[in-house]
């Protein structure tokens, strides 16, 4: 049924067709519409046979998930930002346990300073954890893939991140499709564990692995993710005749057949992107791009496959990696390397805490990348006016003081941050 | 003894000969048809008051519940010593997730169980979680009170030995004080533990206002066993706080591990008694109160106490938290003293 809705509140449809039996939740901006929508569910009888249950912290969320999901209940929960990293210690016993949770992250920026608003950092601070991790273009893809990630994650028995982001997806007004509990019913079966906690047969689960046998249960981890490569596609293509749409799958290529630049980004800022190279194709310039869906596992494959005709590729990334610069644009040079591609690489991070990416920008920066003109990494509109003056500051002075609100101090005089 | 009114005084303790006992009140481990739900063969040092501690509690539990029980297990001695890769000596489903969340998975299982209720599973499965007292105190503290607070149907319990055993002997905030541990040294101006410090978690529990809580020691195990399978007649949060003498880091004869117990108990230095909706029912009465000396002098985490200058003032300040004890935990037996 179409309707028109805000993004948490199209997830929070999601996850309730999805017939979860355990929520647990501790509010942060800007997952709470999430997970108040679904304990309202709960607790109206929208949802039935479901606990919801509001925790003391994202440690304790992702702890009462472990034990629910080994107890074999399908177990939800979300969070975004400082909560993600708070869990950070049970989000890799999850995974390491295997245990198919399946968790939104509202993507968000991570402090110091504290910022609310968008970017990747949390999630992808995430991507060695062994979850894996699907990133929405649309609200309605977050949507459908919150159904696809009960799937995936309980037929590999390994936990699924959804990442949407924070407030540009998840508090935006959007038409969806909402699907009929029917077809989510066709597309998801019930939870069949590999594992429980069951009185009728004990297992011990947990236990100390040593040296002997660690690296072979590690391994399996990566095994698992290597399947998902495969399943991915293929869960996208059994929901495509159920639900009649296209969502999900492993990379989505859009204009990139005889494209000479590719464009690869991940998330909502897809749509600005598409938007301007439109403008763009339209000018004549041959110029596409590839949006990443599954950015663990990392479809070396299918970029490598989408890219390999092109002369360069432009990383467009809403995190980094501090010291060094991409990491989605890391990985996408490890996809063709050693394979005797010839593609120029650009590093382009943008967006970050929310900094809004404008097709003005994106223009300029295209252009450049299209002759070649661009540094290996860029920092989008960034304001180098205000980073020497801190520089500068802390030159002069041994007590400069805190760097952020120096900076604040800077830009509130000067009032041009925003292009 | 809470659970009955016949009190049987032989060999000087307060251990009641199953023999005289008609055969339902005899003790769970006296049952030929005991789970040895901790089994044999694990790795616990000799002497290990935790192993025995945890085999009695989980057998009554198990007996409580018609061996319908599920354990959650918190990263410590007790997790190390009976689960190494690939044997395990649990005979139920337990699980060890993480140091610190052993109440919240905890929690995560009674949920999971109270919806397969709901969809037709008969059995009344009930959830119990435990670890020791860094885990319970220190890194478990948040997710435990959180637990109490909700009111979760789950039985935590604690095996206090007062401080970090199996990463090597280090201070907790369950640790006494004066007592040398790996960074407590019996050095400086105040050797040990620092007074003023620490937590007595039954306290904390009790103003949660949880619907049950008991302390015991392993020196008397059918009390042990009794509070064990009353903790199971309440449904939300319980707790039971075990004193677990470590004969490694208290510097104890393994064979002391009883005798130890007994003498925190009846020196008032760890009270024994219930509660219940944060209000104490029930107090284990001291027989003859000992002096704190008795039950410091056989460990050598107290040695310094005993040199060739005695410590006397910090034994008087530990025999004042005693009698502090005595007082607030109503632990005299006046019919006997």
């Amino acid at each position: 049924m179409l309707k028109q809705m805000e993004g948490s509140h199209a997830v929070a449809e999601a996850v309730a067709l999805c017939r979860p039996e355990v929520i647990c939740a501790y509010p942060i901006s800007p997952q709470t519409h999430i997970v108040e929508g679904v304990g309202e569910m709960v607790k109206a009888g929208k949802i039935t046979n479901c606990e919801f249950i509001n925790v003391e912290s994202e440690f304790a969320a992702m702890s009462v998930a472990i034990g629910s999901s080994a107890t074999g209940a399908r177990t939800y929960t979300a969070t975004a930002s400082q909560g993600l990293l708070f869990m950070v210690e049970a989000v890799y016993n999850a995974s390491g346990l295997g245990l198919p949770i399946v968790m939104t992250v509202a993507n968000r920026a991570i402090g110091a300073p504290i910022n609310i608003w968008n970017d990747h950092s949390d999630s992808i601070s995430q991507r060695d954890s062994g979850w894996i991790q699907l990133f929405a273009e649309t609200n309605q893809e977050a949507l459908d893939l919150h159904i696809q990630a009960f799937k995936l994650a309980e037929e590999l028995s390994l936990p699924v991140m959804v990442c949407m982001d924070g407030f540009i997806l998840t508090h935006a007004y959007e038409r969806v499709d909402i699907p009929t509990q029917e077809q989510v019913d066709a597309f998801l079966p019930p939870y069949e564990p590999r594992q429980v906690l069951d009185t009728h047969a004990p297992v011990s689960i947990g236990a100390m692995v040593g040296p002997e046998a660690f690296t072979e249960v590690r391994y399996l981890a990566h095994e698992k993710q290597m399947q998902a490569l495969d399943l991915i596609p293929k869960l996208a293509g059994e929901f495509k005749t159920i639900f009649g749409r296209d969502s999900g799958g492993l990379v989505r290529p859009y204009r990139t057949e005889d494209a000479e630049t590719i464009v690869i980004a991940m998330g909502s800022v897809l749509g600005t992107i598409k938007d301007t190279v439109d403008e763009m194709r339209d000018a004549g310039v041959k110029i596409g791009v590839l949006g990443v869906i599954s950015f663990r596992p990392f479809p070396l494959d299918a970029v490598r496959e989408a890219i390999k005709h092109a002369k360069r590729v432009v990383v467009l990334e809403k995190t980094f990696a501090v010291g060094i610069g991409g990491i989605l644009a890391t990985d996408v040079r490890t996809s063709f390397f050693g394979f005797g591609i010839q593609i120029e690489s650009y590093t382009v991070i943008a967006g970050l805490g929310g900094r809004p990416i404008t097709k003005a920008s994106l223009h300029e920066l295209f252009e450049k990348a299209g002759r070649d003109d661009l540094p290996r990494l860029t920092f989008l509109d960034l304001d180098w006016k205000v980073v020497n003056k801190q520089l500068e500051r802390e030159r002069k002075m041994r007590r400069s003081g805190p760097a952020a609100e120096n900076i604040l101090r800077d830009v509130s005089s000067t009032a041009a941050h925003l292009g | 003894m809470s659970f009955q009114p016949v009190k049987f005084y032989q060999t000087g303790t307060f251990t009641v000969g199953n023999r005289l006992l008609v055969p339902e009140e005899r003790s769970v481990q006296a049952n030929m048809e005991r789970t040895n739900s901790l089994n044999s063969g694990h790795r616990a040092c000799q002497g290990c008051g935790e192993a025995l501690g945890a085999r009695y509690a989980i057998d009554a539990a198990m007996h409580a519940t018609n061996n319908q029980l599920i354990a959650a297990n918190a990263t410590g001695c007790l997790e190390v010593f009976s689960t190494p890769y690939p044997e395990t000596s649990w005979q139920i489903p337990w699980m060890h997730s993480l140091f610190g969340n052993a109440p919240a998975v905890a929690t995560g299982i009674a949920a999971a169980i109270k919806i397969k209720r709901q969809k037709g599973l008969k059995d009344d499965v009930r959830v119990v979680a435990q670890g020791g007292d860094g885990g319970t105190t220190d890194i478990g503290f948040g997710c435990l009170s959180g637990m109490f607070e909700r009111n979760d149907d789950v039985l935590y319990i604690c095996y206090d030995n007062g401080g970090y055993m199996n990463t090597g002997v280090q201070r907790s905030s369950a640790t006494p004080p004066a007592a040398r541990t790996a960074t407590t040294m019996p050095v400086g101006q105040q050797p040990g533990n620092v007074f003023g410090q620490g937590k007595f978690m039954p306290a904390i529990a009790m103003a949660h206002e949880i619907p049950y809580v008991a302390t015991a020691t392993v020196a008397d195990l059918r009390d042990l066993e009794h509070k064990v399978k009353k903790a199971m007649t309440f449904r939300g949060a319980r707790y039971i706080h075990i004193l677990v003498p470590c004969p490694l880091g208290w510097g104890a004869a393994s064979q002391d591990t009883i005798k130890l117990s007994r003498l925190a108990k009846e020196t008032g230095t760890f009270p024994v008694f219930e509660a219940e909706y944060g209000e104490l029912t029930n107090s284990s009465k001291i027989r003859r109160v000992l002096p704190v000396e008795e039950y410091l002098r056989p460990q050598k985490r107290f040695a310094h106490l005993f040199g060739k200058t005695p410590a006397v003032a910090t034994l008087v300040r530990l025999q004042a938290l005693a009698d502090k004890n005595i007082r607030k935990y109503q632990l005299l037996d006046k019919e006997a003293n």
